[in-house]
């Protein structure tokens, strides 16, 4: 593939993410890190907020499932997700997990599991996203393009 | 009781005066009158001594009503009694004299009686002496009726009391024969005569019967012509008669008969007999002898009646007064005889008369014809008396009445008073509180609209948000202002102590204002003097509060021209007076004429009193003038700039906004700051605000402060420009002192020339080349030939060619031109000036590297590349992701950053000695908080501050530090204020010295804020591990 045409579908699909607002300023920021001392920074943060997320999500699942669920701890957990989630500027999610801990806060259970989906329904669908912007710039990457700014 | 006593004694001593008074008065008679006077000057000196204890009364309590009743009721009483009192008394002193009077009149007219009668009766006495020797001594006798009656008729003068005399004389019955034969007439007697009462006209002594045989005879024999009707008479048959003579001639005396009805004029007389002895008798010779030596009897008619009328003609007043004689012989039978019987029980006088007669008794009863006049002095005295108390009476009634009624206004009004300042304290608390409590929802409403920005919204949703995200920025910002009156107004605004730098706090202002100002095209300058110190001690927040206020107005009201901020001394300002005032109205910033600054601290007390100002003390007194260009205020609202609410007029909140409070604050934090606030205007030229402030100056106080100052952020990046000389080419003074004032901030060594042909002069002249020429906008643009041939010039003729700079007022003009000049190598700083920005500008265009954020114009990672390499961070955070990121940001500006994910861990790594200059906390953690954490950090550290400050530890092993104090800076997204607040509180609770407001920071993970943190830690002397306290 052509490389001006890979460079264009990057920052097509770049804008695209940020215009149907997976992603905000926060991710602009975090690219805006990364400099030759740190050439992979971004997708380390990335894929630790994967990690993370992954791990907080089943957490969630387990600890809604219990008999008596211990509100604290699922509010922990979701401060937690939002807080890494805000990092790297994956807003939707952000803006779930607050509804999901206004939910907590009045100990609603259906309400939270109702944003247990949501949640997992949008960290899955930022996820696809990202990877396929990743797989993009590796793409441009091995073609010995530059990723545009 | 106070009052029963000042009472009782005054009406005492009024007694006591009064009764001396009316002695007096009576005595002194036209003085009276003035000791009344006297007499109601002690009355009124009491009445004021009884004021003056009711005054000291009611100083220690109040007197009830009823008592001042009680006082005064005793008081009219009192005063009734006394007039009644003094009216007696002085009607009977006017009887009294009256009686006197009556008794003088009366003896001066009895005396006057018996002396005539004395000289009458003594001439009776004489003419017995005359027949005892003229008729019964000589024989024949000398004496015939002729002779006796001539003798007595010639006589009478000498006898005006008696109407007639006569003789009679003793005849025995044996000699009665004889007699009768001899007299040619027999002895008739009288008491036939006394039963039937003849008349006048036919009198006849033939009538007379012969008297029957007695012992003895008394017939008459000698008689005055008027009464010689009663010769041949015996005395001894009439009854009075024959008593008198047997008392006559017993006593030897001359004696009276009882008045009776005389004979022939039946008037009323008397008849005094004496006897004729035949010898000279011894006066102590028995009644015996006496009558034995008896030859007659003399008797003396006396009409009482003609007699005394005869006697009170003589005298004057005989009409005043009425007289009466009578015969009291019979005390219970007085018989009259003078004067009217009409009794009168008014006033009567008896004088007791001595006719000679001590069988009889006589006496003068004298009154006075008028009834005795209505004592009117003493009803008038008494009355006036009693007037004049019950007036003054009155004067204190109504006096306690008033006072009472001023009294109870006054409580009134005190209690007016206190509800209107309670009031008043309400209202402010009311303020308070309610601002208070709708800042808080507020905050709640602002930072759901900051979260709402971040959701998915089209452009109009966008649009709305930001509106009303606007708005209640606004509200928030009215509510503070309000606070801060309410604050102020209730006395509960304290001000900071805490050491800023000032120029630093004019920069930031200067920045908030800079977007403004270039939208209108309006020039913003400050320019502070030299003199005024780097740091000083006071409130930077207040003080930043009133400049703002003072350049929101300007810029507010400013459409074109300029806006100049100036802070000097206020010594050097008094000093440079005269030399101010030359200064043409053509040399201000922009070129537009101004109002003229000297006119706005006229009224300040600072100049007036130039001894306050003590050169040798701590206290700085600095002068700001913020002077702007706008439309001015109109003359007639220039007198209510500075009350709260009151704007100019109705339709400038409508044009412009705002509450109108701003001013009004600002004077009290100006008073607050023991400075003074003034300003001139003059419509459509300009205003000028200038204002005073007290601070202390900060280098002197603090030894610690020295190290501190290098480390300030425009030192930290002068030193680039240390040594450096730069050229200002810039007409007008006044800029071109701002100018000079910004890059000298910088160390750089600055001249300033008027023209191109003086820059090129001094230029090729200079001993050392200049590094960089700054060129004013206005030169540039005025003479493009003139640029291009000094641009020219300025490569040929300088050693080293100087990098050019434009100073402009707006970007997008000064670019455009740029474009056109074609002059590629020149660069555009803008205005308003500050060391910052200015630096910033100058350090790209002239250092080698341009790795700056292009994105914000204003390169914060600047500093931050030369602040952070080398320096240990710390951060701590249980979110990996965040950890990371925040990891990151701080390596990107070279940072050697360690990460924690617990707070355990974090107080293990900084318990002391360690090499982290910085530590990243954040707030929520699960197993243990933020707080919690720095808690125990600063416990750890004072500990070990306080072993080493001991001796306990060596100061060596700690890497020769002994007072630890690790800046921890708190992370968090939440940016609301109750988060702020506990950090506030937390601050308070666990602060080591004095802490202030702005020593906290929160910081995002987001890395615009964790910028600002990190501006903030360069600006808060973060290298040295000095005392400065963070969260």
């Amino acid at each position: 593939m052509d490389l001006v045409q890979l460079q264009r579908q990057f920052v097509d699909y770049r804008t695209s993410l940020y215009h149907e607002g997976f992603l905000d300023e926060q991710f602009t920021q975090l690219q805006e890190l990364q400099d030759e001392n740190n050439p992979d920074f971004v997708v380390e943060v990335v894929s630790l907020f994967f990690e993370d997320s992954e791990r907080l999500l089943n957490e969630l699942a387990r600890a809604l499932e219990q008999q008596s669920i211990d509100y604290k701890r699922i509010d922990a957990h979701v401060h937690q997700l939002k807080g890494s989630s805000s990092s790297i500027g994956a807003q939707r999610v952000q803006k779930v997990c607050i509804a999901f801990r206004n939910y907590c806060e009045e100990q609603n259970v259906e309400g939270c599991l109702k944003c247990l989906q949501q949640v997992r329904h949008e960290y899955s669908l930022v996820k696809t996203k990202l990877e396929s912007l990743f797989q993009l710039e590796q793409q441009i990457l091995t073609a010995g393009g530059s990723i545009p700014m | 009781m106070l009052c029963c006593w000042i009472a009782s004694m005054m009406s005492m001593n009024c007694l006591i005066n009064c009764q001396f008074k009316c002695t007096e008065a009576s005595l002194l008679g036209d003085s009276g009158t003035k000791m009344w006077f006297k007499c109601w000057d002690i009355i009124s000196t009491y009445s004021f001594k009884i004021h003056h204890h009711y005054y000291q009364f009611i100083g220690s309590k109040r007197v009830s009503k009823t008592w001042w009743r009680k006082l005064l009721l005793s008081w009219v009483i009192g005063w009734t009694v006394v007039s009644i009192w003094i009216f007696c008394y002085m009607s009977s002193q006017a009887t009294e004299k009256r009686r006197e009077t009556l008794a003088s009149m009366c003896d001066e007219r009895a005396r006057m009686l018996q002396d005539q009668f004395n000289v009458s009766m003594n001439h009776i006495q004489a003419m017995s002496i005359l027949i005892s020797t003229f008729h019964h001594g000589k024989n024949p006798s000398a004496i015939d009726q002729m002779t006796f009656a001539r003798y007595t008729e010639r006589t009478a003068f000498e006898r005006p009391l008696t109407s007639g005399v006569a003789y009679a004389v003793r005849v025995l019955h044996s000699e009665r024969e004889q007699f009768e034969k001899h007299q040619g007439w027999t002895i008739k007697r009288m008491d036939t005569l006394e039963k039937n009462p003849v008349h006048k006209d036919d009198y006849n002594p033939d009538l007379f019967e012969p008297s029957p045989i007695q012992e003895e005879y008394a017939p008459v024999i000698f008689a005055q012509d008027i009464i010689s009707h009663v010769i041949s008479i015996d005395l001894l048959s009439g009854k009075e008669d024959r008593e008198n003579v047997l008392r006559a001639r017993k006593s030897g005396k001359g004696v009276l008969t009882a008045p009776f009805p005389l004979l022939k004029t039946n008037r009323l007389g008397v008849i005094l007999t004496f006897a004729v002895y035949k010898r000279d008798l011894p006066s102590n010779a028995t009644p015996n002898e006496r009558i034995q030596a008896t030859n007659g009897y003399l008797g003396g008619v006396f009409d009482v009646e003609s007699l005394v009328e005869k006697l009170l003609h003589q005298l004057a007043s005989k009409q005043t007064i009425l007289v009466n004689v009578l015969d009291t012989t019979n005390r219970s039978y007085p018989i009259s005889m003078y004067g009217s019987n009409a009794s009168d029980d008014g006033l009567e006088l008896v004088s007791h008369l001595n006719f000679g007669d001590p069988f009889r008794k006589h006496e003068m009863r004298c009154r006075f014809k008028q009834k005795p006049p209505w004592p009117w002095l003493a009803i008038t005295t008494s009355i006036g008396i009693l007037v004049i108390a019950l007036l003054v009476g009155h004067i204190f009634h109504a006096a306690v009445n008033r006072i009472a009624k001023v009294e109870d206004d006054c409580h009134k009004m005190m209690e007016l008073k206190k509800q209107a300042e309670a009031a008043d304290v309400a209202k402010s608390q009311f303020l308070a509180t309610v601002s208070h409590e709708i800042r808080t929802p507020m905050n709640g409403v602002l930072g759901m609209l900051h979260m709402l920005m971040d959701t998915d919204l089209d452009v109009t949703q966008l649009d709305y948000v930001r509106t009303a995200q606007a708005s209640g920025k606004a509200l928030v910002a009215l509510i503070n202002e309000v606070l801060d009156q309410a604050k102020i107004e209730s006395g509960k605004l304290e001000l900071e102590e805490v050491q800023f730098d000032l120029r630093a706090v004019l920069d930031d202002v200067l920045s908030l204002f800079s977007g403004k100002a270039q939208d209108k095209g309006v020039e913003l300058a400050v320019f502070i003097s030299d003199q005024v110190p780097e740091t000083l001690i006071g409130d930077p927040g207040r003080f930043r509060q009133i400049i703002t206020n003072l350049m929101g107005n300007s810029i507010k009201f400013t459409e074109k021209g300029h806006i100049h901020v100036t802070v000097h001394l206020v010594e050097e300002v008094i000093d440079s007076i005269e030399v101010e005032t030359e200064s043409s109205s053509n040399n201000t910033l922009s070129g537009f004429p101004v109002a003229d600054r000297l006119q706005s601290w006229k009224g300040f007390r600072t100049f007036s009193q130039e001894g306050s100002i003590h050169p040798f003390s701590d206290s700085i007194n600095i002068i700001v003038s913020v002077e702007d260009t706008g439309e001015g205020i109109p003359i007639e609202a220039q007198s209510r700039v500075f009350t709260p609410f009151m704007q100019v007029g109705p339709s400038i909140s409508r044009t412009h906004g705002g509450t109108g409070i701003g001013l009004s604050i600002s004077k009290c934090l100006v008073n607050l700051m023991k400075g003074e606030i003034g300003f001139v205007s003059i419509p459509k030229i300009g205003s000028t605000f200038t204002f005073t402030a007290g601070f202390t100056s900060g280098s002197s106080s603090s030894k610690e402060y020295k190290s501190q100052q290098i480390n300030n952020q425009t030192n930290s990046v002068s030193s680039e420009f240390r040594g450096k000389r730069a050229l200002v080419v810039d007409p007008r003074s006044v800029r071109a002192k701002v100018s000079r004032y910004h890059i000298q901030r910088l160390g750089i060594h600055v001249e300033v020339v008027s023209d191109w042909k003086q820059g090129l002069s001094s230029i090729s002249q200079g001993g050392s080349a200049f590094n960089m020429v700054l060129i004013e906008q206005e030169v540039w643009d005025q003479d493009l030939n003139g640029s291009a041939h000094f641009i020219d010039n300025l490569e040929k003729r300088a050693i080293t060619t100087p990098k050019v700079f434009l100073l402009s007022n707006s970007i997008s003009s000064s670019r455009a031109n740029t474009t056109t000049s074609g002059v590629c190598n020149l660069t555009v700083i803008p205005k308003p000036l500050r060391a910052s920005m200015l630096a910033a500008s100058l350090q790209r265009a002239m250092g080698d590297g341009n790795k700056g954020n292009p994105r914000n114009g204003e390169l914060p990672s600047l500093s931050l590349q030369n602040l952070l390499p080398g320096r240990k961070i710390l951060i701590v955070d249980d979110n990996n992701v965040n950890l990371k990121v925040a990891a990151g940001a701080l390596k990107k500006y070279g940072a050697d950053v360690v990460s924690a994910s617990r707070g355990m861990e974090a107080i293990e790594l900084l318990t002391p000695p360690h090499r982290f200059d910085a530590c990243f906390m954040d707030i929520q953690m699960p197993e243990m908080d933020g707080f919690e954490a720095t808690k125990r950090i600063r416990d750890s550290e004072q500990n070990i501050n306080d072993r080493i400050h001991f001796g306990e530890l060596s100061v060596e092993t700690y890497n020769n530090i002994s007072n630890w104090h690790v800046p921890i800076l708190a992370m968090t997204a939440d940016v609301i204020q109750a988060t702020h607040e506990e950090c506030l509180r937390r601050i308070r609770s666990e602060s080591v010295g004095r802490t202030s407001v702005h020593d906290l920071l929160m910081a995002s993970v987001q890395p615009p804020l964790l910028w600002h943190a990190l501006r903030y830690l360069n600006k808060s002397q973060f290298f040295p591990r000095e005392k400065n306290v963070f969260l």
